[in-house]
Parts: C-alpha cells; sequence; structure tokens
C-alpha cells in the first residue's frame, strides 16, 4: 500500500505574459490579454503532495505544521500579493507562465525534509491546472 | 482499462493523543487537534474502481453494489462515530487522514470482487486529502 498525503493553498499574484525573445505583434498574438503591459492577476491554488511512511508515533507521513511552515516560508512569503515579473528573482528573465511558476514551485519545495515530494499541482483558474512531478528519466530530482 | 469513482461522506470526531508522550508533548506534536474532547469534520472519501467492462452490462462493476459496500464496511462502522473509540482497528493508532485512508483500503480490498480497488481518496477538509494505492500502481 502506497499513500500520499496532498494539502492545498492558496495564494494571490499578478504576471504579465510577455517573451523578450518575440517582438511585441507576436507577444500579442501568442499571449492575447495576457500580454496586457501592466499585468493582471489570479487566486492561484497549489497542491503539494508528499509521500513517505507513516511514523506510528504520530500517524503521519508528513508533519502539517511543518509542512505548512515550509511552505508558508517558500512559497507564500515570497509570492502572494506579488507581481511575479518584478517582485520575485526566477522570473526575472523567465516567462512566469503558470507552468513555469510550477516547476518553480516544485524546486523550492523537493528539499522539504518531512517526506518525499511527490508532484506539485498548480490551479491557475478554477478551469485552468498544471501538474509537475520533477524530470522523471534520466537527471531524476534527489 | 476504465476507472468509476464513487463518492461518499461521513462525519466522525477524532482526537490526537500518544500516551507515549507527555501531555506537553502532545500538545506541542498535535496542537488543536489534541484537546481532550475530541473534534470532528466532514470526511469525504472517493473510491475508486478499475477493470475492463463487462460485455453483456457495459459496467466495470455495478455500482448499487458498491453503494451497499461502503454503506456496510464504512458508513455503518465510521459515520457519526468517534473514531477513538468507536473503531477498533484506531484504537491503538492516532486517526489520521492517513490511517483512516489506510484502513479503508483494507476494509474495501476484500470486498471488491469485480474490477479492482484502484484507489483510495480521502478528504478531510477541502484542503487536505490523503489518497491510498496498491504497491504496484504507478
Ligand atoms: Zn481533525
Amino acid at each position: 500500500m502506497r499513500l500520499e498525503l496532498t494539502r492545498r493553498y492558496a495564494l494571490a499574484a499578478s504576471h504579465r505574459l510577455h517573451s523578450p525573445h518575440l517582438d511585441d505583434a507576436e507577444n500579442e498574438r501568442i499571449y492575447g490579454k495576457c500580454n496586457n503591459p501592466y499585468g493582471h492577476g489570479h487566486n492561484y491554488v497549489v497542491e503539494v503532495t508528499v509521500t513517505g511512511e507513516i511514523d506510528t508515533a504520530t500517524g503521519m507521513i508528513a508533519h502539517l505544521g511543518d509542512l505548512d511552515s515550509y511552505v508558508a516560508r517558500e512559497i507564500i512569503e515570497p509570492f502572494d500579493h506579488m507581481y511575479l515579473n518584478k517582485d520575485v528573482e526566477a522570473f526575472r528573465d523567465r516567462v512566469p507562465t503558470t507552468e513555469n511558476f510550477c516547476m518553480e514551485i516544485f524546486e523550492r519545495l523537493k528539499r522539504f525534509p518531512g517526506a518525499r515530494l511527490v508532484r506539485i499541482r498548480l490551479e491557475e483558474t478554477g478551469r485552468n491546472s498544471f501538474e509537475y512531478a520533477g524530470q522523471r528519466n534520466g537527471d531524476e530530482h534527489d | 482499462m476504465v476507472y468509476v469513482t464513487r463518492k461518499i461522506e461521513f462525519s466522525a470526531a477524532h482526537r490526537y493523543h500518544n500516551p507515549a508522550f507527555s501531555d506537553e508533548e502532545n500538545r506541542r506534536i498535535f496542537g488543536k487537534c489534541n484537546n481532550a474532547n475530541g473534534h470532528g469534520h466532514n470526511y469525504v472519501l472517493e473510491v475508486t474502481v478499475g477493470g475492463e467492462t463487462d460485455p453483456a452490462t457495459g459496467m466495470v462493476l455495478d455500482l448499487k453494489e458498491l453503494k451497499e459496500i461502503l454503506e456496510r464496511e464504512i458508513m455503518n462502522r465510521m459515520d457519526h462515530r468517534f473514531l477513538n473509540y468507536e473503531v477498533p482497528e484506531l484504537a491503538n493508532q492516532i486517526p489520521t487522514c492517513e490511517n483512516i485512508a489506510a484502513l479503508i483500503w483494507k476494509l474495501l480490498m476484500p470486498k471488491i470482487k469485480k474490477g479492482r480497488l484502484t484507489r483510495v481518496r480521502l478528504w478531510e477538509s477541502s484542503d487536505l486529502y490523503v489518497d491510498c494505492y496498491g504497491d504496484g500502481a504507478a
């Protein structure tokens, strides 16, 4: 039997999709409204899934308090109520699509010491969601 | 392979307390969940069975049968119960979402005769759930 625990967190942030590798017309054609120069925002929902053995003393795979504070420090504090393009170093030269945001969150949480990170699922809106589980073959994340 | 999921809801109380720890340790580790008189949740359980469809019925399994299994094995045992005291399998465990999901898996596994139990997903609240899979599953 294999168990996975998933915790959902909410954060609000704004972004603008604009690639320096494309000219203005192309940016507008590809990103549409998301290319609006002043940015726009979403209520993101981050689903963090971890796995591991149940600690018989606590009945838990990962101590929820530890997971919550790790996520608060690594994800909520740096991203919540921020303009991703300008306020987050990682997106200074990377388009903050929700794909890239999802991967960035995975990279930041993969060293959580309390359990093994399985995947991140990021909802941009109730209609769009993205999942990332690291590079599956070859250069596996540690 | 086709997967069929049935969802049920049950309400139950629990308390996190490990007698091997001191009262202060219990408080520190389990926080509010250590409250002496317990507290409760509306659990949502999603049970997924996978299999091939029966050519005669077009179904993996009879959902009516699954409904009855869930009624007998889960609802009767857990709905409106205090899990620590009224579910013997949980008496010597901390009744976390992990342990309850694992118990549900063990209870349902031998009862599902058509198709294979593929996943048990137990929601404790809208921001926490546990998935249980068999050993073989990817
Ligand atoms: Zn609880």
